[in-house]
């Protein structure tokens, strides 16, 4: 029992305050790109071709963060320094289109309607599938209700049926065999739904875009109300993507 | 088809049918004689039957209806990996290919033939469950058609009281699918079946058309939890056939790695486990803990799982000199939270009364299956990469060996706790001696017709990477295996006799990747 106390005493109090300034991410943490358009010569595609995924194009210069995994091959190959990963976290967008970063960056996300904010804002239950996914988008969903995270704090909870759920989030490629069980997940959510998807793989196909055994991503068909980019994203990351959603963080420009 | 009968006399002690090489040693493919198909199978049981194990069955289809397979076998004892080779002919009548199966003698071989089997149409003759391993039949069906998939048949008991639960493929959680088909008799498990497939991206397959850096990519997200360890495999084998030294320094820095990957999965597991029996304060704090060791990660590479770290001929990022010292700092502060918190959960008697006794998996039964990393050490197999086929910083620096009597959760949950102990110190030495030589060095053309395997302890156990260049050095074979692949049978027999609601418990014990199995 003394050990119990003692344990307790030395483990202290460990959950985030996420209302301040952005969490102190390491130097080496990849998020947002910042792209530096003005640097670019007109001849070099050096990006675009060192990407193991397609995600660079050149003139405009944009970087589809739906499709990069943050593998930080093109930052050194850029000659002029026009690719810079920065320490923002804050990647989620509402749209594909708004995943596409220039060199004025992406769009933020905006809340939902304020119908479904009056149905969810305060209370979102989640059902989570996971169609292909490696782990590692799943490892960081898990973390994200461990005691530094906490994310049942602000109502929002992952749980065991879609019939308790108001929404889906969904990581992986969309497996050919995992295609029929997620659609049948999204049937049986009652309307109206949620879905987010979270990480390259789900979003874009990821490492394994063009596997032809995939959807490579969601398929069209299901309609996406939130993209979380990330290989996979840190939980900061999908943190920041759902109190948008919900409203309960507004402003903070990404410039 | 004919099966030819095994002869009288005892197989041959030392086969020199095989060819054997090292951990991260590039053969030419000529070396590898080509024997017939019987000789192929005794040669396997013979080496299997002296400690062997076999570690991967590679099929590469030829021209004019033949098809060859390579074996690898890998000796712990000798800390060698054996190369062997047959060629099989297409029957002229059933158009298929046959071969008697290893299974029957050799259990541990059973899901490499069902492999071969649904991937090639290889026939294993004789063997006792020959369902495709990860095949749904949706490629038989229009793509995206969204029609479910046609049912295999699962194993039945049947009699008076026998009933069958079905779980899965999608779980009550966030975890990865599989489906677990029980056969009980009230609430005791007669069978487990478990049936994977759900998470086939066909990496390997992509993989052999990729470029190298989507490659690498593709090695780092096999089994997401495990970037270091397969990327590791990776790029030892494109150094073996391209022959790059790999400096001092970013051998260090794979092995901080790849034990900061161990120290991160087997405290979350031990945080898990403490959760599946409802003991909050060590799910809670071993939890917590878990995080400071994907942070540390991120603080090397960016990424908390550690993606972008290792590249062929070394690593990106190294630990700056000024930073040593506050990492060393650090991971005491970790350790001595880590003591306190696992002093006080393996103290506790309702922890141990769920762990003791439960899901307990024989010492004959782990060897039989070829079982692997912490799984197997705690059914006292004595078996660890990093001391057997050590390559790498594990050449010059040792981490003792965690072996565990029982078989049962227990033993599972006390085997990760010694290495993680053995973990903390390994880091905290490399950390403190760590050399400014460079940390990547030049990776030279791959050698042409060639075969390399690489072998890596993972967190979960042995991950082999088994290589194979044709006459331009391109791969013409490249095959991936996770830990999971040998152990989830594993899981199926620590159920037998188990009620059925120690079934988490029990998997949370050996926690397999899903998509590593299915690739």
């Amino acid at each position: 029992m003394p050990n119990l106390w003692l344990t307790r005493l030395r483990q202290g109090h460990r959950t985030v305050d996420i209302s301040g300034a952005m969490p102190s991410l390491p130097e080496r943490f990849r998020g947002r790109p910042n792209l530096d358009e003005s640097k670019c010569s007109t001849d070099c595609d050096a990006c675009a071709d060192v990407c193991p995924v397609n995600a660079i194009s050149h003139a405009p210069l944009r970087i589809d963060t739906g499709a990069c995994v943050f593998c930080p091959l093109c930052e050194p190959h850029c000659p002029t320094g026009a690719i810079t990963f920065t320490r923002d976290h804050r990647l989620a967008a509402r749209s594909r289109a708004d995943l596409v970063h220039d060199s004025q960056g992406g769009r933020i996300v905006s809340a939902l309607d304020d119908t479904m904010r009056r149905l969810f804002g305060r209370s979102l239950k989640l059902r989570q599938v996971s169609a292909g996914g490696c782990g590692g988008c799943e490892a960081e969903l898990n973390a994200l209700s461990n005691v530094v995270f906490d994310l049942s704090r602000f109502g929002i909870d992952f749980v065991a049926s879609p019939r308790h759920a108001d929404g889906v989030v969904i990581t992986g490629p969309v497996t050919d065999n995992m295609e029929f069980a997620l659609r049948e997940t999204y049937a049986a959510i009652p309307p109206p739904k949620i879905v987010i998807a979270v990480g390259s793989c789900a979003i874009s196909g990821g490492p394994y875009s063009g596997g032809g055994r995939s959807r490579d991503g969601v398929p069209g068909d299901i309609p996406v109300d939130l993209y979380v980019p990330g290989c996979p994203p840190h939980p900061f990351t999908v943190l920041d993507g759902l109190l948008r959603l919900l409203g309960r963080i507004e402003g903070g420009s990404r410039s | 088809m004919d099966v030819p009968a095994p002869p009288d006399t005892a197989p041959q002690t030392s086969s020199p049918s095989i060819t054997w090489t090292r951990n991260g040693v590039a053969v030419p493919s000529q070396s590898i004689a080509s024997i017939d198909a019987f000789a192929f199978w005794q040669a396997c049981l013979a080496a299997c039957g002296q400690g062997a194990r076999v570690v991967s069955l590679v099929a590469s289809p030829e021209l004019d209806d033949a098809i060859s397979i390579l074996g690898v076998l890998v000796d712990d004892l000798q800390g060698r990996i054996g190369l062997l080779r047959t060629r099989l002919m297409r029957d002229p009548d059933s158009r298929a290919f046959a071969y008697r199966s290893l299974t029957p003698e050799l259990p541990q071989a059973q899901a490499f033939e069902r492999c071969l089997l649904e991937d090639y149409g290889i026939q294993p003759i004789g063997h006792p469950w020959p369902k495709p391993l990860r095949r749904h039949d949706t490629l038989e069906k229009p793509m995206g058609s969204g029609a479910p998939a046609r049912p295999h048949p699962f194993f039945e008991v049947r009699g008076a009281g026998v009933h069958e639960v079905a779980v899965g493929p999608v779980h009550a959680g966030i975890i990865e699918p599989g489906h677990f088909r029980f056969q009980c008799e009230g609430e005791t498990v007669l069978h487990l079946e478990i049936q994977l497939g759900y998470q086939t991206r066909g990496a390997e397959a992509l993989f052999l058309r990729s470029p190298d850096s989507r490659r690498l990519l593709i090695s780092e997200s096999v089994a997401g939890d495990t970037s270091i360890g397969h990327a590791t495999a990776y790029c030892m084998n494109e150094e073996a056939l391209g022959g790059s030294e790999v400096p001092l320094a970013a051998l260090a820095l794979r092995g901080v790695a790849l034990e900061l990957e161990r120290l991160a999965n087997h405290t979350g597991d031990l945080g898990a486990l403490c959760g599946d029996v409802g003991y909050l304060p060590g799910a809670s704090y071993f939890g917590r803990l878990r995080g400071e060791f994907l942070n540390l990660t991120m603080e090397l590479s960016g990424s908390r799982v550690g993606r972008g770290m290792v590249i062929p001929g070394g690593v990106r990022f190294g630990v700056p000199l000024d930073q040593r010292a506050a990492w060393i700092a650090r991971l005491t502060r970790v350790q001595r939270d880590l003591e306190d918190t696992a002093n006080m959960a393996f103290a506790s008697s309702a922890l141990a009364a769920r762990f003791e006794e439960t899901g307990r998996v024989s010492h004959t039964v782990a060897e039989e299956l070829g079982l692997v990393g912490p799984v197997a050490r705690a059914s006292e197999c004595d078996r660890d990469v990093r001391r057997d086929h050590p390559r790498g910083i594990y050449r010059f620096a040792h981490v003792p060996i965690a072996i565990a009597p029982g078989g049962d959760v227990m033993a599972r949950a006390l085997v990760r706790w010694v290495e993680i102990q053995r973990s903390l110190t390994f880091v905290k030495e490399q950390i403190a001696s760590l050399s400014d030589s460079p940390i990547h060095g030049a990776v030279g053309a791959r050698t042409r017709e060639a075969v390399c395997v690489s072998l890596v302890e993972g967190w979960r156990g042995e991950i082999a990477h088994v290589a194979v260049t044709n006459e331009v050095g391109q791969f013409t074979a490249y095959r991936i295996v996770d830990p999971s692949f040998h152990n989830w049978f594993g899981l199926t027999m620590a159920l037998r006799d188990c009620p059925i609601s120690d079934f988490p418990l029990c998997n949370k014990s050996f926690n397999l990747s899903y998509s590593g199995h299915d690739l």
